[in-house]
């Protein structure tokens, strides 16, 4: 199934709460298509894609998270083993207090990809079984990923700044 | 006894065992919290971020070429794939058709790398379990492998040879010749080595039955590579999601089939690495016959700005499906840059794969996955 017949299908299906989908560009043909849909159908939509067998989206690659400064954007990268497609499924998200339900039931590497998200831009997976920091230490202030992340100047009194070598000169 | 009695008769009463994070079993930084009831394991839980340095962040702050020796660092022992999928993702983001020889080239040096990182996994797996001789044979026929990338890129572990656009050097005069006299040696070594380690008895005993995972979990946990076809799976990005001159190469896609023990054990996953070495080799020398003449690089602007775009770019490295989701805003920077690493969800399955399990048997179990530390964390 192409994508544009996978996008009318899940039109078809869920109606308002697919907002989107990316465009086809003739001169880049090899650019990822995604299509948008509401956070509060994103379990859904996933299952849907997942569970039907002319889709079988059966491996969930990764779960990018971008902070685009107005939004954050969720882009659920996934792979049919069945099919050969790859296609991804996006949400947008309020940057203040973004959340979104989990994936975990659908597919269970969600669990590390979506704990990999919260640490680095602080988006809440609501259900998570297990929301811990991944990659940063689990004291660590802020999420480096967002575009306005600042550094502390000490994590537990090691600097994260140095001065220049030769400034004492 | 399975893990759920022991749970029940002595809930109260279980170990606490921290392993690593300076393990020689955890293949680089990695920590490990067992959970166990004596010698079984309830759950060895995996903390990770020892090695996290931030490359996918340092990508949005440099010009998109920079970011090319930064990929190295993603996985150090198969850098030509971690290279190759980002100069994939960029392309595609240009529209930009590579040359035909370039593409040759990628095929052979992905090839070598290949091999030489299988050699690493199942000699270091076999030194795991106490083998330590196998380990110095892989070691020594990678070492003529890193000789041979050296003379063509002069570098022996962080190559920074696949640019986007193409590769950074034509092959040298001669070393096609090497290639093929290494080939035609390495043929017959891994007959040695099979017999000394593949087919022996004690590392059968020790791998077949242990740490089976089903082809459902492993599509659920999100597997790539041997890992994924160790259990069973036929999927391999290289025949199904063709990139490069792939498409023009006769190869086997070798799949896990129970050989000694259930489908899915660490000793299937051995066998599957063993087994595609053999056929990195079919396709070197298909590449190396059949390689065209031409120019090595496209015609690339000095200061690449892709237009406005997202895309995603996987190449099948030794560790599986290493992606690269890079956003483009239109800038001559990275607006974001998402690596997807095969180590990833290879470790993440570990706390699932290791109920039940030997405390002795977790070392099997992360070395059959062959997952390599900073690939992990990034």
């Amino acid at each position: 199934m192409t994508f544009e017949e996978t996008v009318a299908r899940l039109q078809e299906k869920f109606g308002d709460a697919v907002e989107g989908a990316d465009e086809r560009d003739a001169g880049r043909p090899g650019l990822l298509l995604g299509v948008y849909v509401r956070p509060e159908a994103v379990v859904d939509v996933c299952r849907y894609l997942h569970d039907t067998p002319e889709l079988a989206f059966e491996q969930l690659s990764c779960i990018t998270g971008t902070d685009f400064q107005d939004h954050i954007q969720l882009a659920y990268v996934m792979m049919s083993y069945a099919h050969r497609e790859v296609m991804a499924v996006k949400v947008k998200l309020d940057r203040d207090e973004p959340s979104v339900h989990t994936v975990e039931g659908i597919w269970a590497t969600a669990n590390w990809h979506e704990r990999e998200v919260y640490d680095l831009l602080g988006v809440y997976f609501e259900g998570h079984s297990d929301l811990r920091r991944l990659l940063m230490p689990d004291d660590w202030v802020g999420h480096p990923l967002r575009k306005d992340y600042k550094e502390e100047p000490d994590y537990h009194g090691i600097p994260t700044t140095r001065d220049k070598a030769l400034g004492k000169y | 006894m399975d893990s759920t009695q022991s749970k029940q008769s002595v809930s109260d009463d279980l170990m606490i065992l921290n392993m690593g994070p300076q393990h020689p079993s955890t293949h680089g930084v990695i920590r490990f919290i067992i959970t166990g009831d004596g010698e079984v394991m309830q759950r060895a839980v995996p903390h990770v971020g020892y090695l996290h340095r931030g490359i996918e962040k340092l990508a949005e702050g440099m010009p998109y070429p920079s970011f090319v020796p930064f990929t190295d660092r993603v996985d150090y022992l198969a850098a030509m794939f971690a290279n190759h999928g980002y100069a994939l993702a960029v392309e595609r983001l240009l529209g930009l058709e590579v040359p035909r020889r370039a593409e040759y080239l990628r095929v052979i040096v992905s090839e070598l790398n290949r091999i030489a990182s299988h050699l690493i996994g199942v000699g270091a797996m076999a030194m795991d379990i106490g083998a330590f001789t196998p380990f110095l044979h892989g070691i020594r026929e990678r070492e003529k492998l890193n000789d041979i990338i050296e003379e063509l890129c002069g570098a022996r572990l962080t190559y920074n040879y696949v640019r986007v656009g193409g590769v950074a050097f034509d092959i040298p005069a001669g070393l096609d010749r090497k290639i093929l006299s290494f080939l035609d040696t390495f043929e017959p070594l891994m007959e040695e080595f099979n017999r000394l380690i593949t087919v022996n008895e004690i590392l059968v005993k020790r791998c077949a039955n242990v740490a089976i995972i089903d082809a459902e979990t492993a599509k659920s946990y999100g597997l790539v590579g041997p890992n994924l076809r160790g259990s069973g799976v036929d999927w391999d990005l290289r025949r199904d999601l063709p990139y490069s001159a792939y498409p023009e190469f006769d190869f086997k896609v070798c799949v896990g089939r129970g050989v000694r023990g259930t489908l899915g054990d660490a000793y299937d996953r051995f066998v599957v690495r063993v087994e595609e070495m053999m056929e990195s080799v079919k396709i070197l020398r298909q590449a190396l016959a059949g390689i065209p003449e031409g120019d090595i690089m496209a015609k690339v602007p000095r200061k690449l700005k892709p237009p406005k775009g997202e895309a995603y770019a996987a190449v099948e490295s030794a560790r599986g499906e290493l992606g690269y989701h890079v956003i483009s805003d239109g800038k001559d920077k990275p607006y974001r840059v998402k690596i997807r690493a095969g180590s990833f969800t290879a470790t993440s399955i570990i706390e699932h794969a290791s109920k039940g399990l030997m405390i002795a048997d977790l070392v099997v179990l992360i070395a059959s996955l062959d997952v390599i530390a900073p690939e992990i964390d990034r």
